[in-house]
């Protein structure tokens, strides 16, 4: 097989520099100032968030087509998600939760839409989502402001959420333990989740895309290798399904991250009336 | 057998995980799907429940997935 591009999916994760910013040592920590490709994307996303809801929020009567995106979006935090689940306490933690459902489905869209990029090895383009640091900031930052409001808001008594009613005191501190697990393993599980959606779903993209090329090549070596033309269309036409796939998964993580955000705020937010 | 034939061995392996995850997800939108045609009405008030319910399955077979990765790229490889 020598001659043909080495089926390398994960070289599309790799972080490199495009232009090498200053050192800083502040204590004992070296901040390296550097702009990667993760961080260029970070910033393409935030001018894309940031121009979008800039320029949609004209509030017009009758909205026009990006008006009513952007108004689509936020009835998504909104009317679906924070409304129902929470109540009308629920409302000061929704720019928070929407803040947090634009970052990830932008990050992720990009990610997803740019990705084409990516099918030749090329590596034009980056999706932050798919790196466990970011989610885990994601999911930390989100995990522990809600767990610090839950003190802030029912001080002490917010321990009692490890201890389960209605077992007895023995039966609740057998259990406390067990609950404390489930429950500080949940910023674990928000990183992962979107972590090996992203991940997941882009090395099966680009595994196809090599596909499509090593087989591609083997066809042009003429004779019965022509037939490998074959398997070649049909792996395009799969990353073409891919795509589509990805897309709904782009929106469905964002949204999942935002709703499970949403359901651990309710535990504070309506802590002991039993909602 | 060398150690990197048993690590692509023991990735393979790692990824039946998913199983549960398959068998999982399976049950949740076919029970959904039988909810949702008995009573339509009730369907789209549960939904943020079902992919709530999806994300939760979904992670279970994402663990075995990123324990995958971790064999194939992780320390040592």
């Amino acid at each position: 097989m020598a001659g043909q591009p080495a089926i390398d999916p994960m070289h599309q994760f790799s972080v490199h520099k495009i232009w090498q910013g200053p050192t800083f040592h502040v204590g004992g920590l070296t901040l390296d100032m550097s702009i990667t490709n993760s961080v260029a994307s970070m910033i393409a996303g935030a001018v894309i968030i940031v121009l979008f809801f800039a320029l949609t929020a004209r509030r017009e009567i009758v909205p026009n087509r990006a008006q009513a995106l952007a108004e689509a979006l936020y009835n998504i935090v909104d009317k679906v998600l924070v409304t129902p689940i929470i109540g009308h306490q629920g409302r000061p933690y929704i720019p928070y939760l929407f803040t947090l459902f634009c970052v990830i489905l932008v990050l992720n869209l990009m990610g997803v839409l740019l990705a084409i990029g990516n099918v030749a090895g090329l590596s034009l383009t980056f999706t932050v989502t798919s790196q466990l640091a970011i989610t885990a900031t994601l999911a930390v930052l989100t995990f522990f402001s809600v767990f610090i409001l839950g003190f802030i808001k029912h001080g002490p008594k917010f321990l009692g959420l490890f201890f389960p009613s209605g077992m007895g005191v023995i039966g609740a501190i057998l259990m406390a333990p067990i609950e404390m697990i489930s429950y500080f393993v949940r910023p674990v599980t928000l990183a992962m989740r979107l972590f090996g959606n992203m991940l997941g779903g882009h090395v099966v993209m680009a595994l196809f895309g090599s596909f499509v090329v090593a087989l591609g090549i083997l066809g042009l070596s003429g004779g019965v290798a022509t037939l490998a033309f074959v398997p070649s269309v049909l792996s395009f036409a799969m990353i073409v399904a891919l795509t589509g796939l990805e897309l709904v998964v782009a929106v469905l993580q964002a949204f999942v991250f935002v709703a499970l955000a949403t359901v651990y705020l309710n535990e504070v937010v309506n802590f002991g009336h039993g909602h | 057998m060398d150690a990197h034939a048993a690590r692509l061995i023991g990735a393979g392996l790692a990824t039946s995980g998913m199983i549960g995850a398959g068998v999982g997800l399976g049950m949740l939108f076919g029970n959904y799907l039988q909810a949702a045609i008995r009573n339509p009405s009730a369907a789209a008030s549960q939904q943020t429940m079902l992919f709530l319910g999806m994300a939760l399955t979904e992670t279970m077979g994402l663990f075995s997935f990123v324990v995958a990765l971790i064999i194939l790229f992780g320390a040592g490889a």
